[in-house]
């Protein structure tokens, strides 16, 4: 807070420092002694495993958690900062993990409201005008009419940083702003930022698990490893190798199960199917989809583009205005009982929304696909110990990392969210998997081992649907390659001959 | 000199009883509406109208000011609301359970309060004789409006403005729709919703002053027919949405005026029918709009029966 009589700030970019920063939540201790140092316009990285504390460490920062101890300086002058808005009066901006925005205001509300000087009364029409000129400059668009609830992860994820550069922040805490773009969005979206703190504007930390974002954009690199600091240098003189051994420590991530077998029978056959897009103003359109046993089919493209309501489709949220969705020959309309008895998984987008119940236990959500069945027929009184083992070797096998099995779900690291849930998705007989975004904020040793699971649930003869935003991830997974652009599939190539150019055209709609 | 205008007369009850009825529904339901905005539901409006009700008649008793009596409502109306608020924002606090209680508690402290006031007269709150223009008594009649109606219909506009193009109005949305996004912004939620649902409350006692200063316009225990309960299923009717919350207090109030409007005109059988009209209207008007494949739109994120 400043204190009267006090120089303020200089301009600009702001230095931010940590000393001893160190946050405990109950015995069990995230964050321990990390000092930090995010030079005046320098872009600096964080990086770390799942649960490694690395989001812990910038909530202290922005007072969103109070730290057990250690101090926070900017500018080298210790400030105390009690909430976020304290933060944000002294410059500090923060892009979180989770979407924080507002999801029934539009954009352009939720931008507008969360500036610190919002008139008392909103004339729109100047607001409009001043968003356009501010959206003109940018590298990136999003429209601003729409409720935030209607806009894809992407779109979200582009709107959370244009905020934050709109409400003019001098240090700008990223995390991980980029898990659901695209490469050549994020590097849009950071050159921007980058472009920024070279003009001197603004300092950042920016969180993330992708090295080439690293080496692409970054000054500087602090390595966290179970809560504390194990390292720190200019990004120049570390290789990637050095970076992941210094995340990892001395075990190394598995490589890929190799593939095996040759594709069986249609399991999933989408045909004719038209539903309405999430604006309701277009339409999504499926000619014909299919995805055999033993087979993984990857489907790229931009986000927004019809992957979603896809989605949607196959988990039975939306519904088709024509056309059918069949699994193993049979009209499947996503019940409980016909994914029960078709074996057909999930894992949406934003698992933590769509595939969890937040304030129920690790243990009660890692049963969601078992705890009424006993054997073969149903249970009525629920076996509590049962569900309790069961979810303990899961969270063993998974590595996910939590308090105890009885945290409500929403208090565990977005990554381990995405573990709990591919847990309990993965577990059992599963002849169809239909999944978003796999390893979205997942570590880099985590996305290997993530990626061998879908691999070997494939060779186990499964029918793999995935929808991804990283080309790379459906490069190395699929089997074949389709490519959704505007609610249609645009293209479709067998992996093995998949040109990354083509791709990359049909995906920005230049066919 | 008698009209005698045969089957017209069934509409222009229903336009008048509209007019007379809806009052009460719109206030109190323009109070919900702000409550559940602001993320919480209040249940307690309905002891918090009639203690309205009481305190605006036995101020207006004691003052000689049908005004002042309004006034005093409104006040006790904001103090329900801000114990309602305040009790919710303790820790692992039920909002229903405990708007359930409030609503109890008010009745009761109304009527136990209430009891000398149920003999004594107080003065009637003005009205516009808008149907001066015609030289029919029952339009003319009809046509009787309540200045606050008249200011009902202000508020509607005002709020519906509010939540649209003020600080206030976008700060008390994103407090009712995103607990997490508004601490990420630096707003303090607990303290909002307090103040709004406060202010809910002052509106509600408002809608308990009209029911004993002008329509019916006497202190009585029966005073409210569950008018503050029916406006909450009334804000869902309306989807949250203000100006909506007029109409249909307007269409509940017509539809209430059903059965008396077909008495008036000499119908003896069945008409006590029709003074079900309004719960049917509820009933049906909720099966109605509601959809399969889309969550209620415009209901506030935070609300403890949509989350
Ligand atoms: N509110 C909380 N209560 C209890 N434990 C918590 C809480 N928040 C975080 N933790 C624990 O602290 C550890 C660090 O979590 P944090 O969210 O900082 O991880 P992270 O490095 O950001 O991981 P990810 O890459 O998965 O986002 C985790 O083990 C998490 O379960
Ligand atoms: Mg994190």
């Amino acid at each position: 807070m400043t204190v009267i009589g006090e120089e303020p700030f200089p301009r600009g970019a702001l230095e931010v420092q940590t000393v001893g920063m160190t946050m405990r939540f109950g015995a069990f201790t995230a964050l321990d002694d990390v000092s930090i140092t995010v030079g005046a316009g320098s872009f600096h990285a964080l990086l770390g495993e799942n649960g490694a504390g690395k989001s812990t460490l910038v909530k202290c920062m922005m007072g969103f958690y109070h730290a057990t101890a250690g101090q926070m300086m900017l500018g080298r002058r210790e400030v105390k900062i009690h909430d976020p808005r304290d933060a944000h009066r002294l410059g500090l901006g923060m892009v979180y993990q989770h979407f924080t925005l507002v999801p029934s205001l539009t954009a352009a509300e939720n931008l507008v409201i969360s500036r610190h000087d919002t008139p008392a009364m909103i004339d729109w029409a100047r607001e409009k005008k001043a968003l356009d000129a501010f959206m003109s400059a940018m590298p990136f668009r999003v429209p601003l009419d729409q409720p935030v609830a209607r806009l894809a992860a992407g779109e979200k994820q582009k709107l959370e940083i244009l905020k934050q550069l709109y409400l003019g922040r001098r240090f700008l805490i990223l995390d991980e702003p980029t898990s659901v773009l695209t490469p050549d969005e994020a590097d849009e979206v950071l050159g921007h930022v980058r472009g920024l703190c070279e003009k001197g504007e603004i300092s950042v930390l920016m969180i993330t698990h992708k090295f080439r974002e690293v080496t692409a954009f970054a000054d500087e690199v602090s390595v966290l490893r179970r809560g504390r600091l194990v390292g720190q240098g200019r990004v120049g003189g570390l290789s990637h190798a050095e970076m992941a051994a210094m995340m990892i420590g001395a075990s190394a991530a598995r490589a890929p199960l190799p593939r095996e077998g040759a594709p069986g029978s249609a399991i999933l056959s989408v045909s004719g199917a038209k539903a309405r897009d999430r604006s309701g103003l277009k339409e999504i359109d499926i000619e014909s989809l299919t995805v055999r046993a033993g087979e993984i089919v990857g489907i790229a493209g931009i986000s927004g583009n019809g992957q979603m309501e896809l989605m949607e489709i196959l988990t039975g949220q939306r519904p088709l205005i024509a056309g059918e969705v069949e699994v193993e020959g049979k009209i499947y309309h996503a019940t409980r009982p016909e994914a029960l008895t078709l074996a057909v998984r999930y894992l949406p987008e934003e698992p933590l929304r769509n595939a969890c119940a937040g304030r129920m236990s690790v243990a009660e959500n890692i049963a969601f696909r078992s705890f009424d069945v006993n054997g073969v027929g149903r249970r009525f009184w629920l076996d509590g110990r049962g569900m309790r083992d069961k979810a303990g070797s899961l969270v063993e096998a998974f590595k996910v990392k939590t308090a105890s099995l009885d945290t409500p779900i929403a208090a565990l690291s977005g990554g381990n969210v995405q573990r709990a849930v591919l847990a309990r998705e993965l577990t059992g007989d599963v002849r169809l998997l239909v999944i978003s975004n796999p390893c979205f904020g997942l570590d880099f040793a985590a996305v290997a081992e993530i990626r061998s699971r879908i691999v070997a649930a494939r060779n186990a003869g499964a029918a793999v649907l995935l929808m991804s935003e990283d080309l790379d991830e459906v490069m190395e997974l699929s089997d074949r390659i389709l490519v959704m652009s505007e609610g249609r599939i645009a293209y479709e190539t067998p992996a093995a001959t998949a040109d990354l150019a083509t791709i990359g055209h049909h995906m920005g709609g230049h066919a | 000199m008698e009209h005698d205008i045969g089957l017209w007369a069934i509409p222009i009850a229903i336009l008048g009883g509209a007019i007379r009825v809806s009052t009460p529904f719109l206030f109190v339901s323009l109070g919900e509406v702000l409550t559940e905005r602001s993320g919480r539901i209040n249940l307690g409006l309905e002891g918090t109208l009639v203690f309205g009700a009481m305190a605006g008649y036995a101020t207006a008793v004691v003052t000689g000011s049908a005004w002042a009596g309004v006034i005093v409502a409104a006040l006790s109306g904001s103090l329900f609301g801000l114990l309602h608020g305040l009790i919710c924002s303790l820790p692992k606090v039920n909002d229903i359970a405990i708007g359930i209680a409030m609503m109890l508690f008010g009745t009761g402290l109304a009527f136990y309060f209430g009891k000398p006031f149920i003999q004594p007269v107080a003065p009637d709150l003005p009205a516009i004789p808008l149907g001066f223009w015609s030289d029919l008594p029952q339009l003319r009649a009809a046509l009787e409006v309540n200045v606050l109606f008249l200011i009902g219909i202000v508020l509607a506009l005002g709020m519906a403005w509010m939540f649209r193009a003020t600080r206030v109005g976008l700060i008390i949305r994103v407090v009712g729709d995103s607990t997490d996004a508004a601490r990420a912004m630096g707003l303090r939620p607990a303290l909002i919703r307090t103040l709004a649902t406060a202010t809910g409350g002052a509106f509600a006692g408002v809608g308990g002053a009209y029911l004993s200063l002008y329509y019916p316009g006497s202190w009585n225990e029966g005073i409210s027919s569950g008018q503050g309960l029916m406006a909450v299923a009334l804000v869902i009717f309306a989807r949250w949405n203000p100006i909506a919350c007029f109409g249909a207090a307007l269409l509940f109030g017509g539809a209430g005026a059903l059965g008396p409007a077909l008495q008036s005109v000499g119908v003896t059988q069945g008409y006590y029918l029709f003074y079900a009209a309004p719960y049917v209207l509820t009933l049906g008007v909720l099966i109605a709009i509601s959809s399969p494949n889309r969550a209620m739109t415009g209901a506030p994120g935070e609300l403890s029966i949509t989350k």
